[in-house]
């Protein structure tokens, strides 16, 4: 009997221990624990968004370049529409019927998960129709309106350099977190790089809801609202005026255009052709499939995505590393028969004196020289083998910025190429390489490749006879002060008092016997340059020019690069010296000068670019 | 005849009027749930207008049960309805409707059935029948495999319809036996099981290790009456285990320390365990509770051991992940978590007094799905508060201690075994559904017993309640 009354027992009492403990956790959540209670009241309230507006974006002169305009996003709360007139609405906002019912449908399909929520039903109305909607608002329950910021460009310049805001993705969503749906964010260019500046921050307003979901008024007289706090302006080291300018100069080209500050680092312009057109930005789901399906790629920031040989400006790097190495001296004389040969390898060159000196192998652009300069850099008594000198050679080059990110502050920025010991391994076999195999890295070619900013970049570090600082856009402030990976000198490994020497040269090239940028004389500017001409398998040459002036001093370091352009001095010289002279000068001067630029913006080398069939 | 007539006062209206009380209750609960302005709860259009229907229907059922129906009919009818319910549980495999990931209903004109819900009663029907035979023990080899069998064969056909949680319920089965003389150590080791694998996955390898230990020493010494010694020797050396981590966790200990302490332990008091299961069988063969215990204590530590390499190292992170939200390691409030941090919300919103009748905000504005079924609870405690779910909750202890007693005192053990059956049926239920809503048990979706919407699960727990009010009945009047 004692057995039995056991276990009733002992059954009994586990399940009251288990009821009491539920109990007890029933007391925790609803009596003491306030958490549920809170949350609760989160479901109960609706809280409707504010969106602050976006911060604006000045050029370096405090010109307004971005800013804002408001538009509506028309909301709807479909459990809480009722029988409307569904023509009326289309007639507000110019629609078809079946664009509402298409609409009210996928609403019915995701009933359950939409609940009493809001789903966005047209966005971006302009003020026009959303005051044509406020005045009939009574008649479509459910129907109301958000608003919004859009923006407006009034400058036409600087399409892919300010970049597009779009309404964020679920990609987006889940890398950034702290974004919901319906938010807009920078997807390019500055918009992109300074978000977090510009975006804001969200605000709301409560209200509370009965039990059927109705909204019944304030929550606590907006005790738990938020107000929207608008995105801070930003300021940029941009010339809106330059930048414009220099759109003009490349219309209808291929190519890049970047203008630093030596003296700063500051980007004044950044233009990649052909560019987004900044009317098309502020609405870039309409025109993104007619952008994307343009053959040139506007979408496609050149500047600083496009890597490609750099030509005859590279020489200038080549001849600073043997100076530093010593197997090169200003006075150092190396012939040039229309070219260098070596065996099989010939490396062509145009008519012009010899022997020459250094400066002068830099005005005239001698291909000869250099293999003879790169030949004695690999062949260095002083390193065992070439690949010890290549690491060497290597290590200089990529102490100008070459072969790497810059770090600059323009989005999607990549690092180019400089090929390593293992590169020509590949190619050649480990041992079975020599100086002359790599004969073409001597005057800019083969597998190198260089973005246009890192071009602009070497001109300015050249400007400043040996250091540079990491180009960017953004102007410093109090409350943000610059970036300190922005004020920090980079100097290359090459001492700067062999710098004066590459400057001499390359003003002699706008000013000297046989010089090849006599094209870039800019009047009233002592102007220093260097042209390229890079060769490419896609047809016909790239042409490539950089360029500082004033020479002591100098205010504006440009690198242009003109794709299928053909020689240095045809395009890109033209187009960077009437970037310096518009900067320096204000204007261009008449006469020979304002012919080059009539000269230049006719210009018309589209059809001369091979245009890739793009896979749909 | 008049005097049999009056005898019906004699039934337990204790039960009868709870049942009645919560099926009542869950009525205009599921109407709070589903209502819209200007509904009318009789609206058969509705759920809550088919709910009435499934309340008559059940109330009728009761009435036919005790009024019409002889008692004896069920202990002949147990095999028909035990076969039946297999029948219709393999025919569900076969010509079911899927909804919500298992393939558990079966459609008959326009109305859908649960076979799994009526596979609970005549299972326990036929178990009372089996055990109730004369001279039944389970100490008899094939008398357990008669019992293993009878409960494993609806078990595995429910699993396979996905009914996860139907399944859980059968564990109710095991306490009916453990009061019929199956051994407490059985439920007591499975409970040890899961304790744990909980306690490796969510503590460590070395806390469950520890505890196992802890538990161990606690029963060896408790059950040789040496409490003192007992207290003593477990709580020492958990103060030694304690410890040992710490030790090990010195740079110079560290340095030349080539396992961490859950090996230690494992290898130490793995080979004292084997050291005393030799000696126990060698020497002191008869001392088989000793023996036993360490062979416990060993599987028990090789058992951590390779959960802690299966969670590790078998599992994809997806699975992982399932286990993880299941013992709220992660929080997931959007994704397997979501249903539970709703129901909590709805339920910690209710305070001590609740909103009141039809102003719950989360339960109509549809934030917790499933909310007429699985779900009816956090209604309750939303609109009716703490008071409300106290009171629902006094009304089940009611009537599954109600069902114990009367069960315990019934004078034929077809009788106290079907109530037990009964009880334990309702008690798993009720223990699990409130349990999960409250996120003290993971979301396994089984019905609130009389509350939640659902004819079948009604039906089916009205016809068990009843069938056993009227055995006890009939029993007491002989």
């Amino acid at each position: 009997m004692k057995f039995y009354l056991g276990r009733r027992n002992t059954i009994l009492l586990v399940l009251f221990v288990i009821f009491a403990i539920i109990a007890v956790r029933l007391f925790t959540i609803q009596i003491i624990d306030k958490q549920y209670r809170e949350t609760a009241g989160n479901n109960a309230l609706k809280y409707v968004t504010i969106y602050p507006a976006r911060g604006r974006i000045l050029d370096r002169y405090g010109n307004t370049i971005v800013e804002n305009k408001i538009t509506y996003d028309i909301m709807v709360t479909p459990r809480q529409v009722s029988e409307f007139d569904t023509l009326a609405i289309c007639e507000i906002f110019g629609l078809e019927p079946s664009f509402v019912q298409e609409r009210f449908a996928s609403y019915n399909a995701n009933d359950r998960k939409i609940g009493f929520g809001s789903m966005p039903f047209l966005k971006q109305v302009s003020s026009e129709q959303y005051n044509a909607f406020a005045e009939k608002a009574f008649l479509f329950p459910g129907f109301d309106a958000v608003a919004r910021t859009a923006r407006v460009y009034p400058v036409n310049a600087g399409g892919n350099l300010i970049g597009y805001v779009s309404e964020v993705d679920r990609d987006y969503i889940e890398a950034h977190p702290e974004y919901r749906s319906g938010d807009y964010a920078g997807k390019t260019g500055l918009e992109r790089a300074y978000e977090k500046r510009l975006s804001g921050e969200k605000g709301y307003t409560v209200y509370y809801r009965d039990a059927r979901g109705r909204i019944k008024g304030r929550y606590e007289d907006g005790a738990l609202d938020k107000e929207a706090v608008a995105g801070g302006d930003i300021t940029t080291t941009i010339d809106a005026g330059l930048q414009a300018y220099g759109e003009t100069l490349m219309r209808n080209k291929v190519g890049s255009v970047v203008a630093i500050e030596p003296s700063t680092g500051e980007i004044l312009t950044l233009i990649s052709s052909p560019g987004i057109d900044v009317s098309q930005l502020a609405e870039i789901n309409k025109y993104y499939k007619e952008i994307s399906e343009n053959p040139y790629n506007p979408m496609f920031n050149r500047t600083v995505q496009s890597a490609q040989p750099p030509g005859s400006v590279f020489k200038l790097v080549n001849g600073l590393i043997g100076l530093q190495e010593g197997v090169l001296k200003r006075d150092t004389r190396y012939p040039c028969s229309r070219g260098y040969t070596f065996g099989k390898i010939h490396v062509g060159c145009h008519g012009h004196p010899s022997p020459i000196n250094l400066p002068q192998s830099i005005a005239m652009s001698c291909n000869a020289y250099y293999c003879y300069v790169l030949r004695s850099i690999m062949d260095n008594r002083k390193y065992d083998n070439i690949e010890e000198a290549f690491n060497k050679w290597r290590d200089y080059v990529t102490s100008f910025g070459f072969g790497h990110k810059l770090g600059s502050d323009v989005p999607y920025e990549l690092g180019g190429n400089v090929p390593t010991v293992n590169t020509y391994n590949k190619l050649h076999g480990k041992g079975r390489w020599k100086s002359l195999s790599i004969i073409s890295l001597s005057i800019g070619q083969g597998e190198l490749g260089c973005t246009p900013l890192h071009l602009a970049n070497l001109c300015a570090t050249i400007a400043n006879r040996g250091w540079f600082y990491t180009p960017h856009m953004i102007k410093g402030d109090g409350r943000y002060p610059l970036d300190s990976a922005y004020t920090v000198r980079n100097y290359t490994m090459v001492d700067t008092t062999y710098f004066p020497l590459i400057v001499e040269g390359m003003n002699m090239s706008v000013y000297g016997d046989g010089g090849t940028s006599h094209v870039a004389q800019v009047p009233g500017v002592n102007m220093c340059g260097k042209t390229g001409t890079a060769q490419n398998p896609h047809g016909d040459d790239h042409s490539v020019f950089i360029c500082f002036a004033p020479r002591d001093n100098p205010k504006i370091a440009v690198a242009a690069y003109i794709e299928n352009g053909g020689f240095g001095a045809t395009w890109a010289a033209p187009i960077a010296s009437l970037i310096v002279e518009k900067y320096l000068n204000g204007e261009i001067a008449d006469g020979t000068r304002k012919d080059l630029e009539t000269r230049v913006k006719n210009g018309y080398l589209l059809n001369k670019v091979p245009v890739k069939k793009r896979k749909k | 005849m008049n005097g049999r007539r009056n005898s019906y006062r004699n039934l337990d209206w204790t039960l009868i009027v709870s049942w009645l009380v919560l099926v009542l209750f869950g009525w205009i609960n599921i109407y709070s749930v589903l209502h819209t302005e200007g509904s009318i709860i009789f609206d058969i259009s509705q759920k809550y207008g088919m709910h009435f229907i499934w309340i008559c229907i059940s109330v009728t059922a009761a009435f036919f049960i005790i009024r019409v129906i002889p008692a004896g009919f069920w202990q002949s009818f147990s095999w028909i309805a035990y076969g039946g319910a297999i029948l219709l549980l393999m025919a569900t495999l076969v010509l079911g409707i899927s909804s919500h990931g298992s393939q558990s209903w079966i459609q008959i004109g326009s109305f859908r059935l649960q076979p799994a819900e009526f596979s609970k009663i005549a299972t326990a029907l036929a178990l009372s029948t089996v055990m109730s035979k004369y001279g039944f023990t389970l100490k008899n080899m094939s008398n357990i495999l008669k019992v293993a069998a009878l409960l494993l064969l609806p078990m595995a056909l429910i699993l396979l319809e996905k009914e996860t949680g139907s399944v859980l319920v059968y564990i109710g089965f095991l306490i009916v036996l453990y009061r019929e003389g199956m051994s407490g150590w059985i439920i007591s080791i499975g409970f040890l099981i899961v304790l744990e694998f909980i306690l490796t996955i969510i503590t460590s390898p070395y806390v469950a290790m520890v505890v196992g230990i802890g538990i161990f020493l606690l029963i060896y010494f408790f059950k040789e009456d040496r409490y003192l010694l007992g207290l003593l020797v477990t709580a020492l050396s958990m103060v030694l285990l304690g410890f040992f981590p710490k030790l090990l966790a010195i740079d110079a200990v560290a340095a030349v320390n080539p396992f961490p302490a859950e090996i230690w332990v494992a290898v130490i008091a793995g080979a004292v365990s084997i050291f005393f299961i030799l000696r126990f069988t060698i020497r002191f063969a008869r001392r088989k509770f000793e023996r036993n215990a360490f062979i416990v204590l060993l599987c028990g530590i090789l058992f951590v051991l390779s959960v802690q390499f299966f969670y590790n190292k078998v599992l994809q992170d997806h699975q992982r992940n399932r286990i993880d939200v299941f013992l709220g390691l992660v929080d997931d409030p959007k994704g397997i978590g979501y249903n539970l941090n709703q129901s909590k919300i709805a339920i910690g919103s209710g305070g001590m007094f609740g909103k009141g009748f039809l102003n719950g905000t989360q339960t109509s504005l549809g934030y917790v799905p499933e909310q007429e079924t699985d779900f009816i609870f956090c209604t309750i405690g939303e609109e009716w508060g703490f008071v409300g779910a106290l009171l629902v909750l006094a009304l089940y202890l009611t009537i599954i201690g109600r069902i114990v007693v009367l069960a315990d005192k019934a004078k034929f053990a077809y009788t106290r075994i079907f109530g037990y059956c009964v009880a334990m049926c309702i008690a798993l239920h009720v223990v699990i559904n409130i349990g999960m809503t409250i996120g003290l048990m993971p979301v396994i979706g089984i019905p609130l017993p009389f509350l939640s919407y659902g004819g079948s699960a009604l039906l089916a727990f009205s016809v068990m309640l009843a069938i056993f009010i009227k055995l006890e009945f009939d029993g007491r009047k002989v």
